[in-house]
């Protein structure tokens, strides 16, 4: 193939598709995430009702009590489209897999004391579970949410919450094998402290408005479960008590909390903004579901750091809440 | 008798993994078209990681053949050293 | 501690074994049954969700790993094709237009899959059918967007693409994939997984994806296979999972048998109509042929279902009720879906076009029983019409199969000279079908059917004009008004490829090279 490019000057009819040019500011090309992602989600002429739920057509808005003029305003700050997402979340795992070989080289998880190891299962091996949760909730609101911004990193975060769930199994089975795992599912199943927990995840499981679903999982729960758990007892408290290695496998969760953190924010404060009746709405569910979470975390809070369990939990809710103003909402 | 098969994108990554597999199952045949080599083989088709690792001289994991793996048929099973295909029970 | 013990390191599958199964617990706080209230109502039967056998066991760590791999090498080559302008490297400007048939007719049901399988990853009860439900789900995303950056590059060339995703929901011909994929979604958990990872990925998807992106390769559109390869490889993935799933219900109690053979006989039948526009895309519009649509079928339809089929039947699956008239139908339905597309490109934002000599003598080759008898009379008598000024382009609006949604084209099954019309009553209204299996579809479903929301109907019943048209004014135009609601431009994204802007783009491109084309 020869291509005489003298022949003439080729320039383009148009930038961008049309379902996403209306997205995109100015008279210039679109970007990879808005062409992954605008307009993305078919809108009408839909031909038969889901047998599952006659009420609603397949995609609806009015599955959410939250009401947009446009969904496409619940942007992703970080931009993910599929494979941005994938080559991350790559290069998390590379990091993740050398610090398995710095850590398990020089048998840093075996050199931990029995009485540590002991505490680190207690406290994260029953979290699997809440991340399964987590991921199941995620990928119901992909399932049922209305617009692609919402929805496709929501399945992403469905897939990311399946990834902790399987880090923290991938640390049980380093540090002492499946016995751990089971005594953490029986924790979970039976012990008093996780019960509460265990009740709010799987009141979680039957919310039916996306919207909220995600408020309860994304901001409240997870929102002070990782300050909880990832910051304050493994990398301060353990990291002082020589469990160093736990945090340095472990960095995953607190760097992703960190980062899907912008995300959730935007998301709470794109709709909350749009109108009162959203910021009221979400700012009952917000105040609702963290009271909840702080009190299903409390006995965790406990385990993970005794004495100093009520500063510890207190401190993410004051965090949490002041998230929440800089989100714009009614916080109480 | 049918016949099982997998097919590669025709690349230099994927060379010595048809190599392999044309090595371990002396009865499979490659067919090849643009972008793609097609292997069919009569009931039965073993991929081994060994052969693999042989054949390009360093540590091979498995579930690397999904980085340019395009299609197959047949039931599979899959554990660290080998993939089979089959429509045997 | 034993270290010993503890440093053994777990092979593969009692490693996914920890990794997923071990997550899920009974729920107390909530009942079960409201916890996964989708997967009953259809009647499949499952006793042990602990049977199921995991199709590869990917864990997310060595997703992310592999697919970080592929998206890394594949956007590599996305670039290249945008900066080297790969566009005016392929064959001839009338292969465009199997792009624009994909980014409007393939790349929304891309995103339906991902969708429909969230729904599947969310609500099956069993762990691993749930995993792997989600893990396609992304995947299925990934195609979507994948496609829409590969073919981003075409639509700033080419007309025909910048409106994709508005004609998917309103233009006639694109109901026959959404409604395809709606009535997927729309059915239970169980059934999606029959009809999408089954019958359409494991028996026919690799007639959409193998044959079409060698030709693709073929026409020097480079991008296009290296998406196509690419989302190949996650396809692998999704036709293991359509057998295991099969395999898993078939085996978890025999009632199941009978349902799950319901569908397999309606969903081959569906997807073997929507591989009509396929079967035409291959034959007609890649300039330059890799095989014909029957020889791709005799390989991937007709040898591997043999054998698959064959396999099953010791469960008691036979294979579908309408696979004796698929098989016959493969000399017959490129042509017979390129001719309706030919009659009707006045509503349809792409192009087409009269087969040239060489091609005509190929089709000849390639269907020795029916291309000369029954069709290149026909484009021979098209292309002489044009010729004299009088392109035929069919103004009026075609019947309506109710249940696959395509215009009354087939043939009776063994007389190609005449056409296939079925009917049926329902509550007192008459419904039409284009064959046994369309009806019998409807028939064991009929209140979803009656759902359908047929573009003919729909035109007619005034809801495919813009906001605000007056019909009842002198003058108005239908046609005009139904274009302007589809947001077809007029004279850019339709008609003949021969009077093309798209054709006179790629000639002052090229350095004025002219290409084959007819007439």
């Amino acid at each position: 193939m020869s291509v005489d490019l003298q022949a003439k000057q080729v320039e383009p009819l148009r930038n961008t598709f049309g379902h996403v040019a209306k997205y995109v500011k100015g008279n210039k090309p679109a970007s990879r995430y808005e062409e992954a992602t605008m307009g993305a989600q078919p809108t009408t002429n839909f031909h038969y009702r889901p047998t599952w739920d006659p009420q609603h057509e397949l995609f609806d808005a009015s599955r959410s009590k939250v009401v947009l003029e446009d969904w496409y305003v619940l942007r992703d700050p970080r931009q993910f489209y599929y494979g941005t997402w994938a080559m991350a979340r790559a290069k998390q795992q590379d990091a993740v897999e050398s610090s398995y070989q710095f850590v398990e080289s020089r048998g840093l998880l075996d050199a931990m004391p029995d009485e540590l190891k002991a505490l680190v299962c207690d406290v994260l091996m029953p979290l699997r579970h809440v991340a399964w949760g987590g991921n199941m909730n995620n990928c119901n609101i992909g399932a049922i949410g209305y617009g692609t911004a919402f929805t496709a990193p929501a399945m992403f975060h469905a897939m990311d919450q399946l990834g902790v769930a399987q880090y923290i199994t991938r640390l049980g089975l380093a540090i002492e094998g499946t016995k751990v795992l089971d005594k953490g599912k029986q924790d979970w199943l039976d012990n008093p402290n996780w019960q509460v927990l265990r009740r709010y995840v799987e009141d979680t499981l039957v919310i039916e408005d996306p919207f909220e679903l995600f408020v309860a999982q994304n901001y409240a729960l997870d929102g002070l479960l990782y300050p909880l758990v990832f910051e304050t007892f493994i990398e301060d408290r353990l990291t002082m008590e020589g469990g160093s290695a736990v945090a340095m496998v472990t960095s995953f969760m607190s760097d992703w909390h960190k980062e899907t953190s912008r995300w959730i924010n935007a998301v709470l404060k794109a709709a909350a903004a749009e109108s009162e009746a959203n910021n009221q709405l979400i700012s009952g569910w917000v105040n609702a579901w963290s009271d909840r979470a702080q009190q299903a975390l409390a006995p965790i809070a406990q385990l993970a750091m005794q004495d100093r369990a009520d500063a510890s939990i207190e401190h993410a809710r004051a965090e949490l809440d002041s998230r929440s103003q800089k989100n714009g909402l009614a916080a109480k | 008798m049918s016949n099982v098969f997998i097919a590669f994108q025709a690349n230099e990554d994927s060379r010595p993994i048809v190599d392999s597999i044309l090595a371990d199952n002396p009865e499979a045949e490659a067919v090849y078209s643009p972008g793609l080599v097609k292997i069919d083989s009569p009931n039965r088709l073993v991929v081994n990681r060994e052969t693999i690792e042989e054949e390009i001289g360093r540590d091979f994991d498995l579930q690397e053949i999904h980085l340019n793996l395009v299609t197959l048929s047949g039931h599979i099973d899959e554990d660290d050293d080998q993939l089979t295909l089959s429509w045997e029970h | 501690m034993d270290a010993q013990v503890k440093k053994k390191k777990l092979g593969l599958k009692p490693r996914y074994q920890a990794m997923t199964r071990g997550l899920d617990w009974q729920t107390s706080y909530q009942d079960m049954d409201k916890v996964f209230p989708y997967d009953k109502y259809e009647g499949i039967k499952i006793h042990d969700w602990d049977k199921w056998e995991d199709p590869f066991r990917l864990t997310m760590d060595a997703y992310w790993k592999y697919q970080g791999e592929k998206e890394k090498k594949l956007y590599a080559v996305i670039d290249a094709f945008a900066q080297n302008s790969g566009q005016l490297g392929i064959s001839d400007a009338r292969y465009v237009n199997a792009l624009k048939l994909f980014i409007q007719g393939v790349s929304p049901l891309e995103y339906c899959a991902h969708r429909g399988f969230a729904h599947a990853g969310r609500h099956f009860t069993g762990v691993g059918a749930r995993v792997a439900s989600q893990m396609q789900s992304i995947d299925e995303l990934r195609h979507y967007q994948t496609q829409a950056h590969t073919i981003s590059n075409y639509n700033k060339y080419f007309n025909g693409m910048h409106k994709s995703n508005h004609w998917f929901d309103r233009v006639w011909y694109l109901s026959v994939p959404k409604s395809f994929f709606e009535d997927a979604m729309t059915g239970g958990p169980f059934e999606f997984l029959i009809a999408v990872s089954f019958s359409f990925e494991y028996v026919l998807t690799n007639l959409l994806f193998v044959p079409f992106m060698s030709g693709a390769a073929h026409n020097g559109d480079m991008s296009t296979v290296t998406f196509g390869f690419s989302a190949q490889s996650d396809e692998s993935r999704h036709m293991t999972l359509g057998i295991e799933c099969i395999k898993f219900i078939l085996e978890q109690d025999p009632a199941n048998v009978a349902i799950v053979q319901r569908w397999i006989d309606k969903w081959f039948w569906r997807g073997y109509r929507l591989l009509s526009i396929v079967a035409m895309m291959q034959d007609y519009m890649l300039p330059k042929r890799v095989m014909s649509w029957k020889e791709a079928w005799e390989m991937y339809a007709e040898s591997n279902g043999g054998a698959l089929f064959k396999d099953l039947a010791r469960y008691g699956i036979r294979p579908p009720k309408g696979w004796e008239d698929a098989c016959e139908g493969k000399d017959h339905i490129s042509h017979q879906a390129w001719n309706t597309f030919y009659n009707y490109n006045a509503a349809a934002p792409f192009h087409t076009w009269t087969p040239n000599a060489e091609e005509m003598e190929w089709l000849t080759e390639k269907y020795p029983d029916t291309f000369a008898k029954y069709y290149k009379p026909r484009f021979e008598y098209y292309g002489e019409q044009h010729k004299q000024g009088k392109r035929f382009y069919n103004t009026t609006l075609p019947m309506l199969c109710q249940t696959c949604q395509i215009p009354m084209v087939f043939h009776e099954p063994g007389d190609p000279g005449s056409i296939c019309y079925r009917e049926t009553d329902h509550q007192d209204v008459k419904y039409h079908f284009c064959s046994d299996h369309c009806k019998e579809i409807f028939t064991n479903e009929p209140e979803k059917y009656v759902q359908a929301w047929l573009p003919v109907h729909q035109i007619y019943q005034g809801n495919c004009f813009p906001e605000g048209t007056d019909p009842t004014v002198e003058g108005f135009d239908p046609l005009a008004a139904v274009l302007d609601y589809y947001e077809i431009e007029v004279g850019k994204d339709n008609f003949d490829f021969a009077d093309s802007e798209d054709r006179k783009n790629f000639r002052e491109w090229k350095g004025g090279v002219e290409e084959e084309v007819s007439p």
